[in-house]
């Protein structure tokens, strides 16, 4: 017997019972994976007091993409946990920066592996573990290390979720899912570490079956409902760079 | 803005790639060190790696035939190399912490002659933009760094003791600038080779550590 369908009507309808103070997590690397419409939603939506997880707020280029900065504008953010909470580029000023400095928002800088890793034991049953990443920086100071083999480690712990937002190309109705190219990055990790998680994706849903099992990049046992996205300007894709301005 | 003496960014870049050996997996930060797979290094075959999770990515894609969904570091939309794969993001970064990676090069406000360095967090700042700049920098096999001699206002940033957060200490193997190509030796840099146009006075006054010269200085090398 097939498996009933994930998929939902809408990107209002599968974010719709996101609670105040949830733990909330973006895939996405620029732009490839980043799952634009169901940020916009939970913009819509509105819950507050949301703890926002992904390798970066956003907004460092123009026009603007759905992003955690976005959020945070609408007062929905308690803290985030990103690898950049600043441009790589110095002079650059993320929409973010004002609310983090007057502390209207907490931030917890990450570095990019350790993000991924505490989000892949969350979904591995580990609590914690040993890194050399961060030693010997501001970022290990007062922490617990060890020396394991004569090297010195930090010890970081997993980052679990409430609900995990990730975008691919392709899914069938069990929630299947492959991903195109550099789509992939932190969205199956995230996935995993995810009570609930909600993929947008590119393509329509296909029937449960019709992706080869030895191709699918993420179970379907990771993902819990699927909204497909409609074509622009009702959609939000991923456009050229040089069609953004700084 | 008057015309930057020495090496183009490009040079920079070109230099460093250089070093690249037959067979090296090779990680390119953003900025200057992606120009990195602009240059050519001969017969060497080279695997490019991104933290995303793409191993063995190209040039950046032609105008009007770039693939959306695939980049590098820096977000912009790069090609394929036969041989390619993709992982996630975990996978990738234990590709990175496994110690797998031959090379990282990486952009950096400072470099100390004790190899510690610094790219996450300007002066004065609350945020900072680490990326995957500490998970490389702790683990990769070397780490090599380009950067501008002096800062805008000509201060160096190379110097004795790092005075910004640090990212990783002790890692840095080699340096490009655009007066030349430094090797830190923890008591000061030695000047390996120097640009076209600079003395070594000129090159000492701009360095905010001990430089060490041995005999004459070749100038910088840049073709294979």
């Amino acid at each position: 017997m097939a498996p009933p369908s994930k998929q939902v009507a809408s990107f209002a309808e599968a974010v719709r019972d996101i609670p105040d103070g949830a733990v909330v997590a973006f895939g996405g690397f620029a732009m490839p994976g980043t799952p634009f419409n169901l940020i916009k939603a939970l913009h819509d939506h509105g819950a507050k007091q949301l703890t926002c997880i992904a390798n970066t707020t956003g907004g460092a280029q123009q026009p603007r993409m759905p992003d955690i900065g976005m959020l945070v504008e609408n007062g929905q953010v308690k803290k985030v946990i990103c690898a950049f909470t600043a441009a790589t580029r110095a002079s650059d000023v993320l929409p973010f920066t004002k609310y983090y400095e007057s502390g209207e928002v907490e931030a917890e800088l990450v570095p990019q592996g350790t993000l991924a890793e505490r989000l892949r034991a969350a979904g591995a049953g580990i609590p914690a573990f040993y890194t050399p990443t961060a030693v010997g920086t501001e970022l290990a100071e007062g922490r617990e290390t060890r020396v394991i083999n004569g090297r010195e480690y930090l010890l970081e712990y997993a980052l679990p979720l409430d609900y995990a937002f990730v975008r691919a190309t392709r899914a069938d109705a069990f929630g299947n899912l492959q991903f195109h190219r550099s789509q992939r990055n932190f969205n199956p990790v995230m996935a995993t570490a995810a009570r609930i998680t909600i993929a947008e994706l590119d393509e329509d849903i296909l029937p449960a079956g019709t992706i080869d099992p030895d191709a699918v990049h993420l179970s379907g046992i990771f993902v819990h409902r699927l909204v497909c996205v409609p074509p622009a300007p009702e959609g939000i894709w991923p456009v050229r760079r040089q069609e953004r301005r700084r | 803005m008057s015309e930057t003496k020495g090496l183009t960014r490009q040079q920079m870049a070109d230099r460093i790639a250089l070093e690249f050996q037959d067979g090296w997996i090779v990680n390119l930060g953003v900025g200057i060190p992606t120009m990195c797979s602009n240059t050519d290094i001969g017969d060497r075959h080279v695997i490019y790696h991104s933290e995303n999770g793409v191993i063995g990515y190209g040039p950046i894609a032609p105008a009007g035939d770039e693939d959306l969904n695939l980049v590098n570091a820096g977000g912009q939309n790069v090609t394929l190399n036969p041989g390619a794969a993709v992982v996630h993001h975990a996978d990738s970064f234990a590709i990175i912490r496994g110690g797998h990676i031959d090379v990282t090069v990486m952009g950096a406000y400072e470099v100390a002659c004790n190899g510690d360095f610094a790219n996450w967090k300007v002066k004065g700042a609350k945020g900072g933009g680490i990326g995957g700049a500490m998970d490389l920098a702790a683990c990769a096999k070397r780490v090599f760094l380009i950067l501008e001699q002096v800062t805008r206002d000509g201060s160096p940033r190379l110097v004795a003791q790092c005075a910004l957060p640090v990212t990783a200490r002790g890692v840095v193997k080699l340096v490009a600038t655009n007066y030349g190509l430094f090797e830190p030796t923890g008591d000061g840099f030695l000047l390996r080779e120097i640009a076209a146009g600079f003395t070594v006075a000129e090159v000492r006054a701009a360095t905010g550590a001990k430089l060490i010269v041995r005999g004459a200085v070749p100038l910088v090398r840049l073709a294979a």
